[in-house]
């Protein structure tokens, strides 16, 4: 190597640094996806909120659904609440898991604000919330007909998320669905 | 990204109460890995804060999680496997030795090396070298000395 | 008014910074002494105006004046006066104010204190430093512009400054800082004018050497602050995080040590002039990188600023132009060949290369590892963390190896040294050092500590060093004291930072292997003891503070019976913005700190989970650091660097344009 060239070592590794930088810019470093993206639904034995009845793993899937994990402590799922509902008025099939919360508080507020859901899992203990990887309420699963977590989203739905993000997927795993 | 200045404050508070609990364990070397275990695992929620000092409700769960595998009986490894497999490599805050971070953990050695080689190459043309300071060096240093001495 | 007055000013200032990188620059080129010469009384000018506008600002927070954005997002009318003054710095607005401040502050310093320098470096030198003012005048007016005003719907009063920067570390802990970042804008400076001007020379590194101490003994002072204040603020005892932020000041730290001491091969011997360019443009880069990652949000943080990509965007193109721009410089200008000075592998100039290698390794992985996350989500290879675990594991074992050698660099001799001399030396003082090494762990009570033996073994090796060589100093003299007279104060700031180091080596080592923490739940009346402390929990009470109520725990430590020290530690809710925090008490001590904090209320009957904490040897860190800092100041008051100004024109006469000479 020529003796000057060698000088331009130091900007050569600056230029690729400057890039990753200006990259960095446009990520996010607080979004984390899912570690469980295209494996199975974790199996769970909990109870149904409205009436108390055993719900398993083999209850909930079987078609693409969503599962919306939300509490009545959480601020943000009631700001997403009709956003929710307008999508169950579509006839998408969402399943409630209702994570850490009171029985009796999370009937009040389906009574008030309406049910969009299914059926609502109970977890108490939040034991399928870790088994998910929940770290927050709200936070919405999508899961396709064979029981395969496909996405998930951290954080209120709104129209921009759905139209933006979710309803691409979601198209896509009703897709596969219908395929024989 | 998009974290408001007021965002911001929150999360700063929340780091401000110190997280004590009060955990019983069953023998004394249980409740160390526990220290090492819950200051190596990072709280998924928060800013950069590993579980033993965040006061996020996530990181309670994760803390009470752990002390209950440790006691029973879990050893490390499947400790931090049950924790990755659930919350992505994001929790560990000594990533594992595979293909993607093998560069991470080898970099300090082969940057060592490429110094030492450096250094070693600087050397031995420092002592074929030989001879001594350039006309140029030399009338700088003249006239520093000079300067010097008027000084002292 | 008054703030309109501060943001005029600030447009002022940075009139004046364009004109100042520009005017001297093209008079250095035209040799118009006119031009060149108005460069000292154009950064006098910033300086002014800069000053002007921070006081404007200050003023701001002081007279509570909520229409201005940032006052009203960071103040309250109940925070004590000195709170509210630096709170003008505990947000990312007045921060960068200050920033623009102390560079001002710098440059005009460089101005006044420089008479001995030729001209034409002397305007290149300011033109460089107005040219980085321009950058951050400009970030801070057209991206965050600290005198915005909340017009019509001014609040009736402040959202208050975050209780965690209530606090006396935090007034001074950011200045002094910024003193360091910015200080290093300095060496970078004389590097870029260096090398416009093609002399790379013994002069020119003897012109910046002074300046680069200081702004390192300034950012020793910030860092060594910063811990401190998480250790007794944050409540769990801790003092480094290696969280992104603290990297971003420690990377200009360890990039700048190895800039001090490849500055003294060139200075003394004209030696590696190329390298040393390189590493103060490195470490002047790191700073401004620094920066980027507080304010743009690419990292996360606890400590960060609100961000901005937008802010983040501007950074990384004055960054950019600054470094990119340098590094072309550098690349054109700089020495390809190596001097022809000769030295052997057994010399002083070999261990300040180890010095070198290992601060730039280490440097290097401090910065791969903090931007690690950031390349693998680049890559799309997914979220990884890296903390401290990684940084110990790679961090520690680097300044193990620098230490040996460290122990012999004072008592080296330039050019040609032996080992067999180096062995006649310290054989016989190494080996006491083992020894007492190997002994000394079994004093404490407890299991025996290799690693607490080998921190005693290194710091004890760099000590010998010294006092052997203080001891060949002194002994031609006529008396002890004649002798140490004539030892210059850069030799002795030399020493005082190399014991620093030291006695950071103890503190860390020490307190890592023999803290004692207990956890626990205490009602008032119980105790619990710990190496031989009987902390009794007396009571719990309510206490008003002035913009804060608290419960306070009472408690009394005993040793053998007889009382130590009354603690009292609270848990404080600010009335303001309604934040709770934890407010440790400690009783520092040089041999050993006890802390105590507390936690929640647990139960009904009054009891509260409680963290205790017996640290010792945690003082020595510091104190270490402090004495870092010392001898960096103290090498300033070198004669050497105090010349008179009649040089000053001969420099001009002789220190022409001369293209680059490679």
């Amino acid at each position: 190597m020529a003796p000057r060239l060698k000088l331009f070592l130091p900007l050569v590794i600056f230029v690729v640094l400057a890039g990753f930088l200006y990259r960095g810019l446009s990520l996010d470093p607080m979004e984390l996806p899912s570690a469980l993206i295209d494996k199975p639904l974790p199996a769970f034995s909990l109870t149904a909120l409205a009436d108390g009845r055993a719900l398993t793993r083999d209850d909930v899937i079987g078609e693409p659904a969503l599962f919306n994990v939300w509490a009545t402590w959480c601020i943000s799922c009631r700001a997403e609440h009709p956003y929710l509902q307008r999508l169950a008025d579509t006839g998408i099939p969402i399943y409630g898991i209702n994570y850490k919360d009171e029985d009796q508080a999370a009937r009040r507020w389906l009574q008030e604000l309406g049910d969009p859901y299914r059926a609502n899992i109970v977890d108490r203990e939040g034991s399928l919330g870790v088994d998910l990887g929940v770290y927050g309420a709200p936070e919405t699963y999508l899961v396709d007909a064979d029981g395969v977590i496909r996405y998930r989203h951290v954080g209120v739905i709104d129209d921009r998320v759905w139209r933006d993000t979710l309803e691409p997927l979601w198209r896509e795993v009703l897709a596969m669905a219908q395929e024989p | 990204m998009r974290a408001s200045l007021l965002g911001v404050m929150l999360l700063l508070s929340a780091y401000a109460a110190a997280v004590i609990e009060t955990y019983e364990f069953s023998t004394p070397a249980l409740e160390a890995r526990y220290q090492l275990l819950s200051e190596e695992l990072r709280c998924p929620k928060c800013q950069n804060q590993n579980i033993a000092d965040s006061n996020a409700p996530i990181s309670q769960d994760l803390r009470r999680l752990l002390h209950q595998q440790l006691e029973a009986g879990a050893s490390d490894e499947e400790i931090l496997e049950f924790m990755v497999a659930r919350y992505g490599e994001f929790v560990r805050y000594r990533p594992a030795f595979n293909a993607v971070t093998a560069v991470l953990w080898l970099a300090p050695l082969l940057l060592l090396l490429a110094g030492v080689a450096g250094l070693l190459l600087i050397l031995r043309g420092r002592r074929q070298g030989g001879g001594s300071l350039t006309a140029d060096d030399e009338a700088q240093l003249a006239a520093l000395l000079k300067n010097s001495e008027k000084d002292a | 008014m008054i703030p309109e007055l501060g943001h005029f000013a600030l447009i002022l200032a940075l009139c004046l910074s364009v004109l100042l990188c520009t005017i001297p620059l093209w008079g250095s080129w035209q040799r118009n002494v006119t031009a060149m010469a108005l460069a000292p009384n154009l950064a006098i000018g910033v300086l002014v105006f800069t000053t002007l506008s921070f006081a404007c600002l200050t003023w701001a927070f002081l007279q509570d004046d909520f229409s201005v954005e940032v006052v009203a997002n960071n103040s309250n009318s109940l925070l004590p006066w000195y709170y509210k003054f630096s709170a003008v710095w505990g947000n990312h607005e007045g921060s960068l104010l200050l920033w623009a401040l102390i560079l001002a502050l710098w440059t005009c310093a460089v101005a006044v204190f420089s008479p001995q320098l030729p001209l034409v470096m002397l305007s290149r030198v300011l033109a460089v430093m107005g040219f980085v003012g321009v950058g951050f005048l400009a970030f801070s007016l057209f991206t965050s512009n600290p005198f915005a005003r909340l017009l019509p719907g001014i609040p009736a009063d402040g959202q208050d400054l975050n209780p965690l920067l209530q606090d006396f570390g935090l007034i001074i802990h950011p200045p002094l800082l910024y003193m360091g970042y910015v200080g290093f804008s300095v060496a970078f400076a004389f590097a870029i004018a260096a090398l416009l001007g093609g002399r790379l020379d013994a002069a020119w590194a003897r012109w910046s050497r002074p300046w680069t101490n200081v702004a390192w003994a300034f950012l020793t002072l910030g860092i060594m602050l910063g811990s401190w204040w998480a250790y007794y603020e944050l409540g769990w005892g801790g003092w480094w995080f290696w969280d992104p932020v603290e990297n971003a000041s420690f990377m200009p730290w360890l990039a700048g040590t190895a800039l001090v001491h490849s500055l003294a091969a060139t200075e003394k011997r004209g030696l590696f002039k190329s390298w040393t360019v390189l590493l103060a443009i490195f470490a002047f880069s790191l700073s401004l990188l620094g920066t980027f990652l507080v304010r743009s949000g690419v990292l996360t943080s606890v400590h960060a600023f609100a961000t901005d990509p937008a802010r983040g965007m501007f950074i990384l193109v004055f960054l950019g132009i600054v470094t990119g721009g340098s590094l072309v410089l550098y690349a054109l200008r700089a020495p390809a060949v190596a001097s022809r000075v000769s030295f052997t592998w057994i010399s002083r100039e070999s261990l300040l290369l180890v010095n070198n290698v290992v601060f730039l390794v280490a440097t290097l992985t401090v910065l791969f590892g903090t931007l690690f996350p950031l390349l693998m989500d680049a890559l799309g290879q997914g979220k990884y963390s890296v903390g401290p675990p990684y940084f110990n594991a790679v961090f520690i074992p680097l300044m193990a190896l620098l230490v040996p050698f460290m122990g012999v660099g004072p008592l080296s001799r330039w050019k040609r040294d032996s080992v067999r001399r180096w062995q006649a030396e310290l054989l016989v003082p190494g080996l006491v050092t083992l020894a007492c090494a190997l002994t000394l762990p079994l004093l404490h009570t407890g299991d025996y500590n290799l690693w607490v033996a080998l921190a005693v073994l290194f710091a004890g090796w760099l000590v010998v060093g010294l006092l052997r060589d203080l001891a060949n100093r002194v002994r031609n003299s006529a008396s002890l004291g004649a002798g140490l007279r004539r030892l210059t104060p850069s030799y002795w700031g030399m020493v005082i930072a190399h014991v620093g180091f030291a006695a950071t080596i103890i503190g860390v080592v020490l307190t890592s292997q023999y803290t004692i923490e207990h956890d626990l739940k205490m009602s008032p009346g119980e105790s619990d003891t710990l190496a031989g402390y009987e902390f009794r929990f007396i009571d719990v009470g309510a206490v008003q503070g002035p913009n804060f109520v608290a419960d306070e725990a009472r408690f009394v430590v005993y040793r053998d019976g007889r009382e130590v020290v009354r603690l009292a530690p609270q848990k404080r809710r600010y009335l303001a913005s309604g934040s709770v925090m934890t407010e440790a008490s400690i009783d520092a001590g040089l041999f050993r700190d006890l802390f105590v904090a507390m936690g929640e209320p647990v139960g009904v009957d009054g009891a509260w989970a409680i963290r205790l904490h017996y640290k010792p040897f945690v003082r020595w860190m510091w104190a270490g650091a402090l004495l870092m800092a010392l001898g960096g100041f103290m090498t300033v008051a070198d004669k050497r660097y105090r010349r008179q100004r009649t040089v000053a024109r001969e420099g001009l006469r002789e220190g022409g344009v001369r293209g680059a000479q490679a």
